[in-house]
């Protein structure tokens, strides 16, 4: 420093030293605010503060809206009639049935393609994660499960349209007369749902497996199991919660989509069977789900009956936050069975 | 001894590893084999154009329709095309839509992390995963049935409608609607991203931040918004190539009967003006793919949006890797 | 007479010292491979008195006692002659902060109980005792950064230079009163901005970095970066080593030219040669702020401390200078720590 002298304080002017300090009863005191006050803050702060406030009250009246809204628009138009009668195309709207096959569709494939998906999607992630060589192969699988995460699912549909229309394939569909094979059906969009599960559920188990600790590996090696041993009977128990997470994410992804399904599903509104097998022929032919049944009835498609796609909107709401509320009570119950093997039971 | 010599019969490691690894690969086989295959599929289209596919020049729902009612001989399909009006108009609405949602989502979640009241930030957060879950053809019902009459007639009016309707049908379908509702549904993705992002900065830096006696706002700008752009920058790549690939709620809501491209310097009604954009277009003519030059032209835009959100991954990726430099994790 | 025998024959005492140790170093020099015997604790003496501005002495110029200890620890002095204690006993320093009856509690739970503290300018003041005793708690509320906590509360008044630091505005206290941490948390910028974030963030006038560079410069130069650092400030702050980067949080904690700086055991994380540079640079820059330092390490408070306050299950329990209570602890429970006993 430049100077010897200390800066004198600003304000009280330097005491002498007491021999003591006065001895004050100590009182509770009140606190100035906690939190440094936005109203000693210069203006852009101020500005800045005001801007969120806006954008957090925006984005509640938003939400609020959206959920008003659908919870009255439902209960208004759904009713129990609806949920059991099967749809009938008709043009006026008191005639045209229920919304049982659409629902019955939307089960169907969420089914199919969570089957199709778990599996898949697991072993994806326990190579990746336990193996991964050569190491250029597993970055090649992590970028390709990347571009099916990020490709749009209308593409993903008509990509599948070409695959499924190939002659050899048609005993998942339907040759129509003329020899035209249909490439659409449950079991095709089913397939290509299974798709847009898989990234969600390769994400959330290889998030389980990188949070078991690598002591817990160990010590299984260290008894003399093998790798194989050890994932089966250590690894896949400990990450049941994250697979189960992945697919229940992944399920409610597949309720929601439309695009594959206006395209794969075929335009029936009602569960249109292919033959006569009993399950076979229901997931050789062609239907509808919740989604496709909306847009159907939107002003989009034929317009026929805007409320019943309220109603049927609604239900799809319930399903899909009834998806969402069991991630959160799979999470808690992984962390309390597990007690303390990994950190976090969900993705 | 007779222990030993009982082994039980497991997998032997190269097994397990073979199995496994056949799965991951059939994963990257499929991802190969759809992008050879809709590259295949596509290229008709855009080598009887050339780069003039790009272009513009006259009216794409016309010239869809002559691609569509072409004649059977191969020969003779019909596959003159220019696209820039769907090009034009999924650039706009994307880039307008994740341009708001961003700027939105982070003072939201600046928001929610540090300035709410404790009791309105415990009902936003499950409010805002909750939001992420709505399927987009529930927004796309609320679009076409509430917003898009209450646009058609408080906002453009009988008269105007009239007036314009040699240029442009006004229907209410618009690059408005469309932008709000994308909006809506990039939003709830981009916050959980960006909060989650916020909260796990280091305490040492907040900490560090509010002894040197900056206060809350400039502390939460400067150091955690900073820490947080990776995650800003993985939120925006996601979102981006959910607007690119939304079909179906944009079908319902910007414009169906027409192609259009809006014009910036129509001032107001820039906003009100019908947009078309390309995904929207895929859904429009999926049920007519029977005719081969159709198709052709069909799997020329998705071979577009799937080179875009190949893209917009591979991007992403090196814009995080950029910013370890100062440290940021991402 | 008597004078000259004595010092004759210290010397002659030294000089035998010497010739043994002498003796000793070659045999010691040998086996070089070795790990050498750790140096012994050392004071430091200061060649010349810090330069105080106090009131002038009027009487009243003994060192502050702890009011439940008057009596052999109002002088505070021992009988070692250290040129530091001794220039302290004639000019009192100058107070800046004073703690009355300061009480924390988390909770419910008390942390500090009643505690009387001053702390002077030109002095170091540390705080020792066992872990969870209180010490931490106690130095972050001189900044009011408990208040980060939502359980804490506070009791008692803290002042710093007459005022009351609740008046005062908590982001303007925190750049008078600045802290450097335990474990170093530079940001994730450069040195630059690291050391300019405190001048920037000020008001709503952003000042040009032309104008920040001379004090940015003097900054990293008063904290004892070294010269490579200076010129090249661009440099991101997260890749110095842990000595650095803690010289790095001093410099960005002194660079507003606080009034107190507040030290929560800076060298706990480094290793010993960043520790020596750190308590150099510490007894270096209290000529300028009032430092108070946390430390676990006896030793170090032994090295660096001018004044000393035990604390012990949120209490305080002795306080006097640094001479009085290694040497001559008034209280028993002071002495069995410094002994070792326990802790």
């Amino acid at each position: 420093m430049a100077t010897t002298t200390p800066p004198t304080p600003s304000a009280a002017p330097v005491r002498p030293a007491t021999p003591l300090p006065p001895r004050r009863t100590p009182t509770v005191k009140a606190k100035t605010a906690p939190k440094d006050s936005w109203r000693t803050w210069p203006l852009r702060d101020r500005a800045g503060l005001a801007l969120c406030w806006a954008a957090g009250i925006f984005f509640c009246l938003v939400a609020a809206s959206i959920v008003l809204y659908m919870l009255y628009k439902g209960v208004t138009q759904l009713s129990l009639d609806l949920l059991v009668s099967s749809p009938e195309s008709s043009q006026d709207q008191t005639k045209s049935g229920g919304i049982l096959d659409p629902i019955l569709g939307t089960l169907i494939l969420t089914t199919i393609g969570i089957a199709l998906a778990a599996p898949l999607g697991v072993t994806v992630a326990l190579w990746l994660t336990e193996y991964g060589r050569p190491r250029w192969l597993a970055r090649a699988v992590e970028i390709s499960v990347e571009i099916i995460a990020g490709t749009p699912s209308i593409v993903l549909a008509i990509f599948g349209l070409i695959v499924f229309s190939q002659d050899f394939l048609s005993f998942l569909s339907f040759e129509a007369t003329g020899g035209g094979v249909f490439g659409r059906s449950f079991f095709i969009a089913g397939a290509v749902m299974s798709l847009i599960a898989l990234p969600l559920v390769v994400g959330a188990t290889r998030e389980a497996l990188q949070s078991i600790p690598g002591h817990v590996r160990e010590a299984s090696y260290a008894l003399g199991k093998t790798k194989a041993a050890t994932i089966r009977r250590v690894l896949l128990p400990a990450i049941r919660p994250g697979i189960a997470t992945g697919s229940v994410l992944g399920m409610g992804r597949i309720v929601g989509d439309t695009a594959i399904v206006i395209v794969l599903l075929g335009a029936t509104v009602q569960l249109e069977a292919y033959g006569d097998t009993p399950v076979l022929g229901t997931l050789r032919g062609t239907g509808s789900t919740l989604t496709s049944y909306v847009y159907q009835n939107s002003p989009a498609g034929e317009g026929g009956s805007p409320d019943k796609a309220y109603a049927a909107a609604f239900v799809l709401l319930l399903i899909v936050l009834a998806l969402n509320f069991s991630v959160d009570l799979i999470a808690a119950g992984g962390r309390r069975s597990r007690g303390g093997l990994s950190d976090r039971g969900k993705a | 001894m007779a222990l030993a010599a009982r082994q039980p019969r497991t997998w032997s490691d190269a097994r397990a590893e073979r199995t496994l690894g056949a799965g991951a690969v059939v994963t990257l086989l499929f991802v190969v084999a759809m992008v050879v295959y809709v590259v295949i599929n596509a290229w008709p289209s855009f080598s009887h154009n050339g780069l003039a596919w790009f272009g513009s020049g006259g009216n794409v729902d016309q010239q869809l329709h002559d691609i569509q009612l072409s004649p059977a001989d191969p020969d003779q399909y019909v596959y003159h095309l220019r696209a820039w009006p769907l090009l034009y108009g999924t650039i706009l609405t994307t880039a307008l839509a994740v341009a708001i949602g961003l700027a939105l989502s982070l003072l939201a979640s600046i928001f929610l992390t540090e300035f709410a009241p404790r009791k309105l930030q415990r009902v936003l957060d499950p409010v805002v995963r909750l939001l992420a879950a709505v399927p987009s053809i529930v927004l796309g019902l609320i679009g076409i049935l509430v917003i898009v009459p209450f646009v058609r007639d408080t906002l453009i009016g009988q008269e105007t409608k009239s007036s314009l309707i040699y240029l442009v049908q006004l229907t209410g379908q618009s690059v408005a609607v469309a932008v709000f509702l994308l909006v809506v549904m990039i939003s709830p993705i981009m916050i959980a991203i960006i909060t989650d992002a916020l909260r796990s900065v280091p305490k040492s830096w907040t900490e560090g931040s509010a002894a040197l006696g900056v206060n809350r706002w400039r502390t939460m700008w400067r150091i955690s918004v900073r820490a947080a752009r990776p995650a800003m920058i993985a939120a925006v790549v996601l979102s981006t190539a959910r607007a690119l690939g939304e079909a179906i709620m944009l079908s319902l809501v910007a414009s169906s009967a027409q192609s259009f491209s809006p014009n910036p310097l129509d001032g107001i009604y820039f906003f009100l003006e019908p947009v078309h954009p390309l995904a929207a277009t895929i859904v429009d003519n999926a049920e007519a793919l029977s005719a081969t030059p159709l198709k052709q032209t069909v799997y020329a835009f998705a071979a577009l949006l799937l080179l875009s959100s190949a893209i917009l991954s591979i991007g992403g990726t090196f814009a995080k890797r950029s910013m370890r430099r100062y440290g940021i994790q991402s | 007479m008597t004078e000259r025998t004595i010092s004759r024959s210290a010397d002659a005492a030294a000089a035998a010292a010497a010739e043994a140790a002498r003796a000793e170093a070659p045999a010691a020099s040998e086996p070089e491979t070795l790990v050498q015997p750790p140096p012994p604790v050392r004071r430091i003496v200061v060649d010349h008195a810090p330069t105080i501005v106090g009131p002038p002495a009027d009487g009243a110029t003994a060192p502050w006692p702890h009011p439940a200890h008057s009596g052999p620890a109002a002088n505070g002095r021992s009988t070692v002659s250290n040129g530091k204690a001794a220039d302290k006993a004639v000019v009192p320093a100058m107070e800046r902060m004073r703690c009355e009856g300061v009480g924390i509690s988390y909770a419910g739970k008390p942390a500090v109980r009643d505690v009387h503290l001053p702390v002077a300018q030109g002095e170091v003041l540390a705080l020792i005792g066992p872990s969870g005793c209180g010490k931490t708690t106690l130095l972050r509320s001189l900044n009011r950064l408990t208040e980060l906590t939502d359980s804490a509360e506070r009791t008692g008044a803290i002042l710093l230079d007459g005022e009351d630091i609740d008046t005062l505005e908590v982001t303007h206290l925190r750049r008078r009163v600045s802290m450097v941490f335990q474990q170093p948390n530079p940001f994730p910028m450069s040195v630059f901005d690291n050391v300019a974030y405190a001048l920037r963030e000020q008001g709503s006038r952003k000042p040009s970095k032309a104008e920040l560079h001379a004090e940015v410069v003097d900054a990293i130069t008063r904290a004892g970066l070294s010269d490579e650092i200076v010129a090249n400030l661009d440099h991101p702050a997260l890749r110095l080593s842990g000595g650095q980067q803690q010289r790095l949080c001093i410099a960005r904690a002194i660079a507003t030219r606080p009034e107190v700086l507040l030290l929560d055991e800076p060298c706990s994380a480094l290793d010993p040669i960043s520790t020596t540079i750190i308590e150099d640079l510490i007894l270096r820059l209290r000529e300028e702020v009032a430092v108070v330092i946390v430390t676990h390490n006896l030793q170090q408070a032994r090295r660096i401390a001018d004044r000393v306050g035990f604390m012990y299950l949120g209490e305080l329990v002795e306080y006097g200078t640094a001479d009085q209570v290694f040497e001559a602890p008034v209280h028993e429970r002071t002495r069995s720590y410094i002994s070792g006993a326990f802790g």
